[in-house]
């Protein structure tokens, strides 16, 4: 089987999805004649030509609010924030305008729109560009967000996101752009909301998104090692995230560890146990472990940042407690 | 302009005019809650701005919009409904005053967030110049949104991609009780407007003639393809800012200099002088809006709200 980067993927499913659907344009800072600062727009100015990929000046309120009145206009923009970080200037835009609107008008307008942006820390950019900020939008109605942790599932959930007809925010990972993965010739689209059994087990459930999942795995494989056999499950959509999946897998094991690289406070952590104890109470052997970004802004210095992080050292550690 | 078209702009302004007065009747009656921002003394602008519009044309304001609603094509009826939450009104009751939306006569909404439309008119503009349309964008906001951040982005946008809007800048000079002298460093939005290198206009926004003639030359020149315009209506508000706001901070000398200036009287008068139209045709005039409105009302009275079980729909398109 073919072998494709996470950027590649990301990159193939956007050229595939614009040669299908005339309507899906690019834009964002940098996206064309730079081809991007992550180089993931690489191509794509070439191929379609300025009418569908665009550059923006530095106004990510603006490229939001942009994106919503085009798919008003009845197209699907497919927008990128450069980085997750810069989402907090279009906060208004994306939590206030796009993700309402629908319901605010009455079911009235469809609003096809895919937010892109990289996040994530680990790389010595600082605390302005180093967040995780998926729970942001997780917490809004009206938007679906989704994670992919593999070049596969990059190229299968932005394809998705782009047929979809509302708000999707898609959420990459600036550590996983040189990630090599195998994708098929031809992949679907995904479903959006359906997680993913990543390796099966049956001594604990490790839930994960994103570079955690990597984390996960390596965790899981040093387990195994120790003869603990760990299950890992990919949420992959984060809103609204696979409850069903994830109860089925902590039914089996009656053991879970979240694993999020945000801090943990009102996280996805928090949100998957307190559905595991309202949905299985009884099957759990304990209570869920979360294993969460520290509670600060990312330092500079290479090994606080590192500190910030959750290993697969946490991760084993977690698990082993609960065993 | 012809006889029949005067008529029918005092018709619109008339029925604008009167259907504030009622929403404020209703307000007061606590059949409409929240917030209600009335355009009374403001439809000039609004009617002589959408004069020359075309049907597909697309229209998107602040949330000062029971005007812009009814005046570019809306049913009072569904106003009304609206403002009283039911399910029948123009966004199912989940919208409110400040969300009135219909697409079928591209009237695009009705917006909470002081220049939070701006971005969304810019991205309309997008959507005609992508399909290679002559449609006009015509985008109505205040002259308090002209200090928001956004606004900055989305006129810089809108000229760098020279897109087919007209933004009308309701200059009331008052942002809720904050005058624009205390607000704008800059005094004239038509002069902060310039620095994007757009065309810009000012013009006397309580004179219908005035309003039309500038608004028909800018949107004709925006779909030619000459970019985006602007044009800075100079206004008034006679009541609050919105149905909370008893308006003290102007004076009272102020207020009566503007209502001395209302955008009807000056325009039935004008009518009378160039047509000789007598009494008879304003009153018939008058009785049918007062029909229209009598009947919005009835028709609000006898709706309702959509029951709770429903609240989940429409948040994604496949619910």
């Amino acid at each position: 089987m073919p072998k494709l980067t996470y950027r590649d993927a990301i990159n193939q499913a956007l050229a595939e999805e614009m040669r299908r659907d005339e309507s899906i344009i690019v834009f964002g800072e940098d996206v064309a004649l730079y081809e991007g600062s992550f180089k993931v727009t690489r191509g794509l100015l070439a191929q379609f030509g300025e009418r569908r990929v665009f550059d923006t000046p530095i106004s990510e309120a603006a490229i939001v609010g942009m994106a919503t009145g085009a798919a008003m206009a009845g197209l699907r923009p497919a927008a990128e924030l450069m980085t997750v970080n810069f989402a907090y200037l279009a906060m208004d835009q994306i939590c206030n305008h796009l993700a309402l609107m629908r319901y605010m008008f009455g079911g009235q307008v469809r609003l096809p729109v895919t937010i892109r942006m990289p996040g994530g820390g680990g790389h010595q950019l600082g605390s302005q560009h180093s967040h995780s900020l998926e729970v942001h939008f997780v917490h809004t109605p009206g938007l679906k967000v989704v994670a992919p942790a593999t070049p596969v599932a990059a190229k299968a959930l932005l394809k998705a996101a782009l047929r979809y007809d509302g708000p999707v925010i898609y959420l990459e990972h600036e550590g996983l752009y040189n990630l090599e993965g195998e994708v098929p010739e031809t992949v679907e689209p995904a479903v959006i909301g359906q997680a993913t059994v990543m390796r099966e087990g049956r001594d604990a459930t490790i839930i994960a998104y994103s570079a955690m999942v990597h984390v996960a795995l390596a965790a899981a494989e040093r387990l195994a090692a120790d003869g603990v056999d760990a299950e890992v499950v990919d949420l992959a959509t984060l809103r609204p995230w696979d409850k069903q999946a994830v109860a089925a897998s902590v039914a089996k094991t009656h053991r879970a560890v979240v694993v999020e690289e945000a801090p943990p406070v009102c996280g996805i952590g928090a949100d998957v146990a307190t559905n595991l104890y309202e949905m299985i109470f009884d099957e759990l052997d304990g209570p869920v472990q979360r294993v969460s970004g520290a509670d600060v802004p990312l330092p500079y210095a290479k090994n606080l940042e590192q500190a910030c992080i959750p290993h697969a050292d946490d991760v084993i550690a977690a698990v082993r407690k609960m065993i | 302009m012809k006889k029949g078209d005067l008529l029918k702009v005092y018709y619109l302004m008339r029925l604008a005019r009167g259907f504030e007065s009622r929403a404020a009747e209703q307000y007061v009656k606590g059949r409409i809650g929240g917030f209600c921002h009335l355009y009374s003394g403001e439809e000039a602008v609004a009617v002589g701005a959408m004069w020359h519009l075309r049907s597909d044309d697309y229209v998107i304001g602040s949330y000062r919009d029971h005007a812009y609603y009814i005046i570019r094509g809306g049913d009072p009826r569904k106003c009304m409904a609206e403002l009283f939450g039911h399910s029948d009104g123009c966004s199912m009751g989940k919208g409110g005053s400040m969300h009135m939306f219909d697409s079928s006569i591209n009237f695009f909404g009705g917006y909470a967030i002081v220049a939070g439309m701006c971005p969304i008119a810019v991205g309309l503009g997008v959507g005609v110049r992508y399909r290679k349309e002559d449609r006009v964008v015509l985008c109505f906001f205040g002259d308090g949104a002209t200090n928001q951040g956004v606004y900055h982005e989305a006129m810089n946008m809108s000229a760098l991609y020279k897109l087919p809007i007209v933004w009308v800048c309701e200059n009331n000079f008052y942002a809720i009780g904050t005058s624009v002298v205390r607000a704008s460093a800059q005094e004239s939005l038509a002069a902060k407007a310039r620095a994007y290198n757009m065309p810009v206009h000012t013009v006397d926004g309580m004179d219908f003639f005035k309003m039309q003639s500038v608004a028909e030359r800018a949107i004709a020149s925006v779909r030619a393809g000459g970019g985006p315009e602007f044009i800075e209506a100079k206004c008034y508000r006679y009541r609050g800012h919105s149905m909370s706001d008893p308006g003290t901070y102007r004076s009272k000398e102020e207020v009566d200099h503007w209502k001395s200036r209302d955008p009807i009287p000056r325009l039935k008068a004008a009518i009378r002088s160039d047509f000789e139209i007598g009494d008879e045709a304003f009153d018939e005039i008058d009785r049918h809006v007062d029909e229209v409105l009598d009947e919005a009302v009835r028709f609000a009275e006898a709706g309702r709200e959509l029951p709770p079980d429903r609240l989940h729909e429409d948040l994604y398109p496949e619910e």
